[in-house]
């Protein structure tokens, strides 16, 4: 994999305010309670992982830390600014600092990839030059520059999820939310795809929110590093585990577990063991 | 349990209402407010208005022509056959070309504009694009309402001539009437409350077209199933406003001009 240079400047925030803070967040549709009492923190450079069956309420809790959804009660806070209670307007200002990867991509299907990577700062109406040089590097860092051209219909799932965390690393952003990003791909695009988030992870050091309900990718993330000089993955050293990654899982709308790898793996919750099992 | 149905049946009508007003009461407000994407206006112009005409002409000529040659039977039998070109123009222009040049687009567009909101919708493209940064009531409610109400206007006017034409057609080669005594008719009993009649209708129903469309667009849940329900809704839904709100605008009208 091709070191690029996506190069990440200083992020004017204090190293001690938390990323995000969900605060007692309950959501609902059509009378049934999707997420309830929900409270947890994502701190600066850290990756929180968020486990859970499908349907449990993941993809909701990731739009609702982005502001594409409010919570019936509770509060979100992210970068010390309160989500769940900005105007739109605001909210639009405070995403030039979130990256997104939705679940299936979600690339604009009428434009090129040029496009669809160079979306944000073609709003922003930054010059041509930059913008194409800007397009080249993170496209260089999911190594897909020769695809330019192409539409999303010309990709395969693979390379649609990686056009996708080009667009979401465009701006360089402080924070990333990553909806189950290897949702639907075979194995071995999967760890590609994993390969990026540890490679964004460890070079960039950006805070994120991982959902996922794989495992095999979840235990990739802890158990491995980005080594710059190989340019590859690579597993830590036996017996080590990345202390920045840690997990959440969610069971019927409820947080039931939020801690370290360690505390993960030798739960005594039933539901804990059995979804390890 | 009836009166629990009809609880929730009323609360989802009017939170639907409320949804809609909103979705088109913001759109339009962000017609004055920066960025103005005036490229999506334009490329909305070309696929709404110049990719109607086709239909538009064949509609409006055909409709003339159906009008004349009903009509001119009947009027034969008072002896006032000469004034066909007066009866087809004022069909055309208060009633027939706005109302049906509406329902063609409307058939053609909101049915579009539900479906190609509601794909991007159930493929969080709309999300992504909230995401990035841009409202998409701006970027893509907004230049379709605009487009809509501004081509169906010249459509109408397109759809008014061509029907006329088309009266004069069926008048001439197939009811052997005089061509000048046609048009002179079609063209001095009109007054300038009837032509106002007919160019302010395709505003209200530019206006219907875009934001039903839109909203139903806007609001699709639940995947391809989903889409194809906002479609059908959106052109059944608009179709009908057009012709309840066509008659509030006659009746309307009627009532400050006299005619």
């Amino acid at each position: 994999m091709s070191q690029t240079a996506v190069i990440t400047e200083p992020a004017q925030r204090s190293p001690d305010e938390p990323a995000v803070v969900f605060e007692d967040v309950s959501i609902g549709f059509e009378g049934k309670q999707v997420l309830r009492n929900l409270s947890f923190t994502v701190k600066q450079g850290e990756t929180r992982i968020l486990l859970g069956p499908a349907g449990v309420g993941k993809s909701v809790l990731l739009k609702l830390a982005d502001g594409l959804m409010r919570p019936d009660s509770g509060r979100i806070f992210v970068f010390g600014e309160e989500v769940s209670a900005m105007p739109e307007e605001q909210l639009f200002k405070l995403r030039s600092r979130i990256g997104i990867v939705f679940q299936e991509g979600a690339l604009f299907d009428s434009l090129t990839v040029r496009d669809n990577v160079a979306y944000r700062l073609m709003e922003e109406h930054l010059p041509h030059d930059d913008i194409e040089k800007r397009v080249i590097e993170a496209l260089r860092f999911v190594e897909l520059e020769h695809t330019l051209d192409k539409f999303p219909s010309q990709l395969s799932g693979g390379m649609r999820r990686r056009v996708a965390i080009a667009r979401a690393i465009i701006n360089r952003p402080d924070l990333l939310l990553y909806d189950s990003p290897t949702g639907g791909l075979d194995p071995i695009t999967s760890t590609t795809i994993i390969e990026l988030v540890i490679k964004q992870r460890d070079v960039y050091r950006t805070s994120s929110l991982l959902v996922t309900h794989r495992l095999q990718d979840a235990f990739t993330l802890v158990s491995h590093r980005f080594n710059r000089e190989t340019n590859k993955m690579e597993p830590l050293p036996e017996g080590q585990i990345d202390p920045q990654t840690s997990f959440l899982m969610l069971d019927e709308g409820k947080l039931v577990f939020d801690g370290s790898t360690h505390d993960l793996i030798h739960s005594d919750d039933p539901f804990i063991k059995e979804y390890l099992s | 349990m009836a009166i629990a149905t009809l609880d929730r049946a009323a609360k989802k009508g009017v939170s639907a209402i409320q949804e809609y007003a909103l979705i088109s009461g913001r759109a339009l407000g962000n017609l004055f407010q920066r960025p103005f994407y005036g490229a999506d206006v334009i490329t909305q112009a070309d696929i709404i208005g110049v990719g109607s005409i086709p239909i538009v002409i064949l509609t409006g000529f055909f409709t003339g022509g159906v009008l004349a040659l009903q009509s001119a039977s009947t009027l034969a039998q008072f002896g006032a056959a000469a004034v066909t070109g007066q009866l087809v123009s004022f069909s055309m222009i208060k009633e027939l070309g706005p109302v049906l040049t509406s329902l063609m687009v409307s058939g053609r567009n909101a049915s579009g504009m539900a479906s190609e909101l509601g794909s991007m919708m159930v493929t969080e493209q709309i999300d992504a694009m909230r995401a990035l940064g841009t409202d998409p009531l701006k970027k893509l409610v907004m230049p379709r309402i605009v487009a809509t109400v501004v081509m169906l206007f010249f459509l109408t006017i397109i759809s008014d001539a061509i029907g006329i034409l088309g009266g004069a057609a069926v008048s001439v080669f197939l009811l052997s009437q005089d061509s000048s005594q046609y048009f002179h008719t079609a063209y001095q009993s009109l007054r300038y409350a009837d032509i106002l009649q007919g160019m302010v209708k395709p505003i209200f129903f530019g206006l219907i077209i875009s934001s039903i469309g839109c909203y139903y667009g806007m609001t699709t849940r639940g995947g391809t199933q989903g889409v194809g329900r906002s479609t059908t809704q959106a052109v059944v839904w608009s179709s009908v406003l057009i012709i309840a709100s066509d008659f509030v605008i006659s009746r309307f009208m009627i009532g400050i001009f006299g005619r």
